[in-house]
């Protein structure tokens, strides 16, 4: 069976997306490996517990239990950074001040909802954490995750049938397999990993693609 | 003015059985950890916790600390919060929670702190875009404003509020220290009793006017912490 992209080539793709000067989110999971693909651009980070300008992990021996990111990791603070109560790092997010956030997914609709939070029947006590509020507050959403899930069944459905974290609020969907733009027309297949045709990709979609005349290859 | 109280025991002296618990933090940083063990070595029971997480696991030795000390002491009867986190996994939790012995309303954390806000600053609620079209919006009034639907979230407020700063002054004037500032400014002026622990206490009149993060307006009473485990 073909391959597609690994979780940090995937992650790299996606930090394509990131231009200078913007202010960016990154959730949990692939999301997270997206900084490591940001070097050498002029951004800030935003971390939900209130640090803008996050920079790397901190390295051993120099953690400081007072400067950590959204999953608890010690993190250091770039030059410039600034720090925020929660209720002014809330004001950051759905006041629409992020320019783009990163976002793992169990589903996404072909509309651009996006399910990332619960899973139905599943013996778990979820939280949402900032997840709802980045969904509602973002000016652009990227998901990054796998294209099936570990059954192979497809992610990216007509409708989700997972509870939702928000309503279309997804603009653009990178995947090991494609990276698919959610527009007012539907799902446009702009690029197939090495080796995948537009065909195959229909296959594993849940929701009907839209092959743009511009199809090309993923490129990292 | 002068605030302080010699002990966290004597701090949390009028927390009673049932009380509404605001505690501050995210994750272990900067939880009022000295407030939290006195409220276990006290043993109040049927406690309201409102917090970011119900407590969180030592990276260094996996084991449960913060508010989710006082879940496993069985003390709390209810955690309004937004992401139960790795207590969620642990078996005797699941139990508590399976067997009704604790509620949980999970909702998410920018509403969590509008909510806390609110309270704060006197308002009777907000019209939040958070949690459109999700499980969340259940029985809550909706209402379309310049073209797009909003929740109507109301006021979350305790009897006590518990935050932790780096430094305080005697008038309970509050200094924070990067990231742990988190919940502490949010937290502060939504109780009707705020106790602060410090882990520095300064003379009134030491702190640049400027350089306040939390006004000692908003703080009741204030305690030099005992011991800093500072956990991640």
């Amino acid at each position: 069976m073909k391959e597609g992209l690994s979780k940090e080539l995937l992650a790299a793709r996606a930090a394509r997306e990131v231009r200078d000067g913007m202010y960016v989110n990154v959730g949990f999971g692939i999301p997270s490996l997206v900084p490591e693909y940001l070097a050498g651009k002029d951004i800030f980070l935003h971390t939900e517990n209130g640090i803008i300008g996050m920079g790397p992990r901190a390295k051993k021996g120099a953690e400081d239990p007072d400067v950590i990111n959204a999953t608890k990791q010690p993190v250091t603070i770039v030059p410039g950074g600034s720090i925020v109560s929660q209720s002014d790092s809330f004001m950051v997010i759905r006041g629409g001040h992020l320019d783009m956030t990163f976002l793992g997914a169990f589903q996404v609709s072909e509309k651009g909802d996006l399910a990332n939070w619960k899973v139905p029947g599943e013996d778990t006590i979820p939280g949402m954490g900032g997840a709802m509020d980045l969904a509602a507050g973002t000016k652009c959403i990227v998901v990054t995750m796998t294209h099936t899930d570990k059954d192979g069944a497809p992610k990216i459905l007509k409708e989700c049938t997972f509870p939702l974290t928000g309503r279309k609020c997804v603009s653009l969907i990178v995947t090991d397999l494609a990276v698919i733009r959610v527009t007012d027309k539907g799902l446009v297949l702009e690029e197939t990993a090495p080796g995948f045709t537009a065909a195959e990709i229909q296959k594993v979609t849940g929701a009907e693609l839209i092959v743009s005349p511009a199809l090309k290859e993923i490129s990292i | 003015m002068d605030k302080t109280v010699k002990s966290a025991d004597e701090a949390v002296r009028d927390i009673g059985d049932g009380a509404v618990v605001m505690s501050a933090g995210f994750g272990l940083c900067g939880i009022p950890e000295n407030l939290i063990r006195a409220l276990v070595r006290k043993g109040v029971k049927d406690l309201t916790l409102i917090g970011n997480n119900l407590g969180s696991t030592d990276s260094a030795d996996g084991q449960l600390y913060g508010i989710g000390l006082l879940a496993r002491n069985g003390q709390i009867k209810k955690f309004i919060g937004s992401f139960p986190g790795p207590i969620a996994k642990l078996p005797w939790f699941r139990e508590l929670y399976r067997s009704k012995k604790i509620e949980l309303e999970i909702i998410p954390q920018g509403t969590l702190n509008e909510r806390i806000r609110c309270a704060a600053a006197g308002l009777g609620g907000v019209y939040t875009p958070t949690g459109v079209g999700t499980p969340i919006e259940e029985g809550k009034e909706k209402r379309v404003l310049d073209g797009r639907e909003y929740l109507l979230e109301l006021p979350l407020r305790a009897d006590f509020a518990l935050v932790k700063a780096q430094k305080g002054d005697r008038a309970g004037n509050l200094v924070y220290r990067y990231s742990a500032r988190n919940y502490n400014p949010v937290m502060a002026p939504a109780a009707g009793v705020t106790i602060a622990e410090v882990e520095e206490l300064c003379e009134t009149g030491s702190f640049d006017p400027d350089s306040v993060h939390t006004p000692g307006i908003f703080v009741t009473r204030i305690v030099k912490g005992e011991k800093y485990e500072r956990r991640t």
